[in-house]
């Protein structure tokens, strides 16, 4: 009398026909990059379609292998993403160049760290077989994060660019380490948080109808905020510092169920933002240039000419290879959006917007129905990170909030950030894959005579 | 925990909801006057690459968009630049858009509301969009006989001709000189371009002026065609005596207005030959009989007080400074064009036009049709009155004192065999180490077609007291009105 299991579908057809549209959208993308700029299809479109090909085909493969039950709707959708980036990289490498031949290519690096990337995304589907195991880890990756953060302070291998000191050198490489900290704190707070949240959760006193914690449980929030301060003041990066109090806040409250650190949460980062306005040049900066960038055109040239691309792209978009995205600083890694904005249109970016939102709706959906505590936190909390990380970047390019420095995740330019990115695909895929496996059978005897027999050989 | 997971994406929704909201305010909403901002490099690059539309002058383009090799595809050229820089304007990457360049713009450029069908088929066919035309009122002949008669005074000469059509005020000539090259702001190399910018405005001749428009001058002698409307308006006849001799003296002043020279009208004289002689006594009285208001009055009713003309910066002439309650020899002063009137050439062709005109002043234009770059003819510049400065008859009775003048008074200078020709010279002071300046406005009548020409010589090379009006002035309106009149 055995129950029918709910056998999920697996799906993995449909993630096959998907990943073929997005890789046929990259590949389109890169020849109209090439008629766009010089009326002819570009030589390197076969070495960019055979390397999506490429990624495509082993990145389907081994999911279908290794984790045959995962969400089929992330991988499609960021390697749609990934390629996308990668046109524009290249596109603006030729706008770039026109104005002045000296400038650095990014295209061919930026397709080498996509390789890397999906290096450690297999690396991930195949070494971490269960997302359970990484809970031993807490502390190891909490360390882990603090190393990382504390790198580019080092003197030697720490490098200040743009007056943000979150770069390293290590050789002729150079890397955020910050990218990398964000995925061990997720991991560190899930652990952790795990064991911790009953006595964060039912010790406290209501008032107004809201929960708020015991004065000696704001020890780890604290902490947290401390750390985001620090960076904030050490490092002057706006965006990290709020990209991960933001996480921790978040990832509390999930693991708690109590709003009421969303309160303390919000006092903490108003006092913070108020605090780092009054203490820091360059926040003041970024306010007043997101209040009123033409009050001063010369120092907020950088939002005005975004703002100038979006304009002129217009709904429909100049046609890739068609605008002047080249002529905003950054344009191929923190303005990226705003480029895509210029040549794909409103249309495009919405559809680049739709495609982040439901990375971050299929990655709530895997915290959702995951049924460990520590799967659901790390889901939810990469998932909102990824969120907030697109809300701050591209809300800042588009003038909805003031603009901090973070990467738009898979098209920006910059090894790091793809890697890490790609690694939180895999991290997701692992999570959704042991979510929606079935469960294992369980046998039920009629008699339990048979257990009393023993066997000897 | 799944309940804060629900919240948590619901807060992602509106996170995402906020930035697609935002973005289409961005590019939708507040494209438009992004896009209008000063210093949009992106909007300067794409008109600055449009095959943008021609000027065109007699079926000729006087500026066109020609095919270039270099990164903007498209560079634009100005035929006789020095010619008919005051109307093209330059069209410049660094220093934006003058005169009709700037005034036309959406046409030329192609982004005007009229021209969408055109945008549309373009886009569907993959073609750049092209700019519309613009067909100028301007006779080439006129035009080229004006400035050359400019340029044989000498190279220092400054000084501007303007042509109009009085029937309809279409502005047959209207020259400046010194002038500029507009090619040398156009151009693409920006270093030549910002160095030429610099020459230019560091010359003290200030060649990018439009001196037929921009700068008020006294127009001296020349104002007493008004003073004298203003005069058969209220009831002077060109027969009446008027008051002559050498002083115009005023109720305890020791101050007399007197006239050029010292010289004696004559102690009787009619208003005809007051304005035949240009007698200063006779106007300075005639002007103070009249009384401030009805010259003020008249003065406006030809145009004065007011920017006539579209599409070209003009400065309005005036009759005096708001408010001014002018003395009796300050009146007097005024009613020969002296003190504060100060009137542009362009005001004073006005004021001969609307003479020849039967008293009807026409507002003046330049621009005769507009096209679209199919040559369809979207818009064609209807003649529109401005005033009517006085009555037809007594427009007539001031038409034959002008041609009085010309047959024998200081106007000699002008007279075409065959042509019904009048005119009035002007010799205006400014300051006594300055060279006067010269006026001569005339109006010519064949056949029915008319033309009204002013001329102004501000300083040449020539001696002080040659500049008269009638001698400078007076032979560059004559060819101008034998070019216009074909005689």
């Amino acid at each position: 009398m055995s129950t029918p299991t709910l056998m999920p579908r697996k799906r993995r057809g449909a993630e096959f026909m998907l990943t073929i549209l997005a890789v046929l959208i990259g590949i389109a993308a890169y020849c109209a990059v090439g008629l766009g700029t010089k009326g002819s299809i570009p030589g390197g479109v076969f070495k960019l379609a055979a390397a999506l090909v490429v990624v495509a085909v082993a990145t389907t493969l081994l999911v279908r292998r290794v984790a045959p039950y995962a969400d089929p709707v992330l991988l499609p959708l960021v390697i749609c993403l990934n390629g996308l980036g990668l046109a524009m990289i290249y596109r603006l490498d030729i706008g770039r160049q026109q104005i002045d031949p000296e400038r650095a290519a990014f295209a061919n690096s930026q397709l080498l760290w996509t390789g890397v990337g999906v290096v450690a995304f297999a690396a991930i589907l195949l070494l971490i077989r269960d997302h359970r195991r990484l809970q031993v880890l807490t502390y190891t990756f909490g360390l882990a994060a603090i190393a990382l953060l504390i790198l580019p302070l080092l003197p030697g291998i720490g490098r200040t660019l743009n007056g943000a000191r979150i770069w390293i050198n290590l050789g002729p490489f150079s890397f955020q380490p910050g990218e990398a900290a964000k995925v061990c704190l997720a991991i560190f707070f899930a652990g952790y948080l795990v064991v911790k949240r009953d006595a964060l959760a039912l010790a406290g006193r209501r008032v107004l109808g809201i929960d708020l914690p015991r004065g000696r449980d704001l020890g780890p929030i604290l902490a947290g905020w401390l750390v985001s301060v620090g960076i904030l003041v050490f490092q002057r990066d706006l965006g990290s510092s709020l990209l991960f109090f933001g996480l921790f806040v978040v990832m509390l409250y999930v693991a708690t169920e109590r709003p009421g650190w969303l309160i303390v949460g919000a006092g903490l980062f108003v006092g913070g933002a108020w605090f780092s306005y009054n203490a820091f040049g360059h926040v003041r900066v970024r306010f007043d240039a997101w209040l009123d960038p033409f009050s001063d055109p010369d120092r907020n040239g950088q939002v005005i000419n975004g703002l100038f691309g979006l304009a002129h792209g217009g709904v429909l978009g100049r046609g890739l290879g068609q605008g002047s995205p080249q002529l905003t600083p950054y344009s191929f890694s923190d303005f990226i959006t705003a480029s895509m904005g210029e040549e794909l249109g409103l249309t495009g970016l919405m559809a680049i917007l739709l495609i982040y939102g439901l990375i971050v709706e299929r990655g709530l959906r895997i915290a959702l129905t995951c049924r460990d505590a520590f799967g659901k936190l790390l889901a939810a909390g990469l998932a909102f990170s990824f969120a907030l990380q697109v809300f701050v970047v591209v809300g800042g390019v588009t003038r909805l909030i003031p603009l901090t420095g973070l990467t738009t995740p898979f098209m920006a330019q910059g090894g790091s950030s793809v890697v890490m990115n790609w690694a939180i695909i895999g991290l997701l895929l692992r999570i959704s894959d042991q979510t929606r496996r079935p469960a294992p059978e369980v046998s039920t005897y009629d008699r339990d005579e048979p257990t009393q027999v023993v066997k000897t050989a | 925990m799944n309940r804060p997971i629900r919240y948590l994406a619901i807060a992602c929704l509106v996170m995402f909801v906020a930035l697609l909201i935002n973005v289409n305010y961005v590019q939708f909403v507040e494209a438009d006057s992004l896009n209008a901002k000063n210093g949009n490099k992106r909007v300067i690059n794409e008109e600055f690459s449009r095959d943008r539309g021609a000027i065109l002058v007699g079926g000729e383009p006087i500026a066109e968009s020609v095919a270039s090799k270099d990164e903007y595809s498209y560079q634009r050229t100005y035929n006789e630049p020095e010619l008919y820089a005051p109307l093209t304007g330059y069209f410049s990457y660094i220093y934006g858009r003058s005169a009709l360049e700037n005034s036309q713009n959406r046409v030329l450029s192609g982004s005007d509301n009229r021209l969408f069908v055109n945008r549309v088929v373009d886009l569907l066919a993959n073609k750049q969009p092209k700019g519309g035309s613009v067909e100028l009122t301007i006779d080439p002949l006129a035009q080229k006989t004006a400035k050359d008669g400019l340029e044989a005074l000498g190279d220092d000469t400054k000084g501007s001709v303007v042509a109009l059509d009085p029937e309809t005020g279409e502005i047959l000539a209207m020259v400046t000189q010194p002038s500029y090259d507009p090619n040398d702001l156009a151009s693409h190399d920006f270093g030549a371009v910002q160095k030429s910018w610099n020459t230019l405005n560091a010359d003290k001749n200030q060649p990018m002026l439009n001196r037929a428009t921009q700068q008020i001058l006294p127009p001296g002698s020349t104002f007493k065609l008004v003073t004298a409307a203003a005069a058969l308006e209220n009831g002077l006849e060109p027969d009446d005596g008027v008051k002559g001799g050498t002083r115009l003296t005023f109720p305890g002043m020791s101050y007399a207005l007197v006239n050029e020279n010292g010289a004696s009208c004559g102690d009787k004289l009619t208003f005809e030959r007051a304005l035949n002689i240009s007698c200063n006594v006779s106007f300075g009285s005639i002007a103070d009989d009249l009384g401030q208001e009805k010259l003020a009055e008249q003065a406006a009713k030809f145009g004065f007080g007011t920017d006539p003309l579209d599409g070209i910066a003009a400065d309005a002439s005036r009759f005096a400074t708001a408010d001014s309650e002018l003395s009796v020899d300050k009146l007097a002063q005024s009613g020969i064009g002296q003190f504060e009137v100060a009137a542009t050439p362009l005001q004073m062709a006005m004021v001969a036009a609307g003479i020849a005109n039967d008293g009807d002043v026409m507002k003046p234009y330049l621009v005769r049709t507009v096209r679209s770059p199919n040559l369809r003819v979207l818009e064609q510049t209807q003649p529109e009155r401005l005033s009517q400065a006085m009555s037809p008859a007594n427009a007539s009775k001031l038409r034959q004192m002008m041609v009085s003048t010309v047959q024998s008074g200081t106007a000699t200078s002008a007279r075409i065999p065959g042509v019904e020709v009048g005119g009035k010279t002007g010799t205006a002071q400014s300051t006594p180490d300055r060279p006067p300046y010269a006026w001569f406005v005339s109006y010519g009548e064949k056949d029915g077609k008319q033309v009204a020409v002013a001329v102004v010589v501000e300083s040449s090379d020539t001696s002080r007291d040659e500049i008269a009006g009638g001698r400078l002035a007076g032979p560059i309106a004559r060819s101008v009105m034998e070019a216009v009149l074909g005689s």
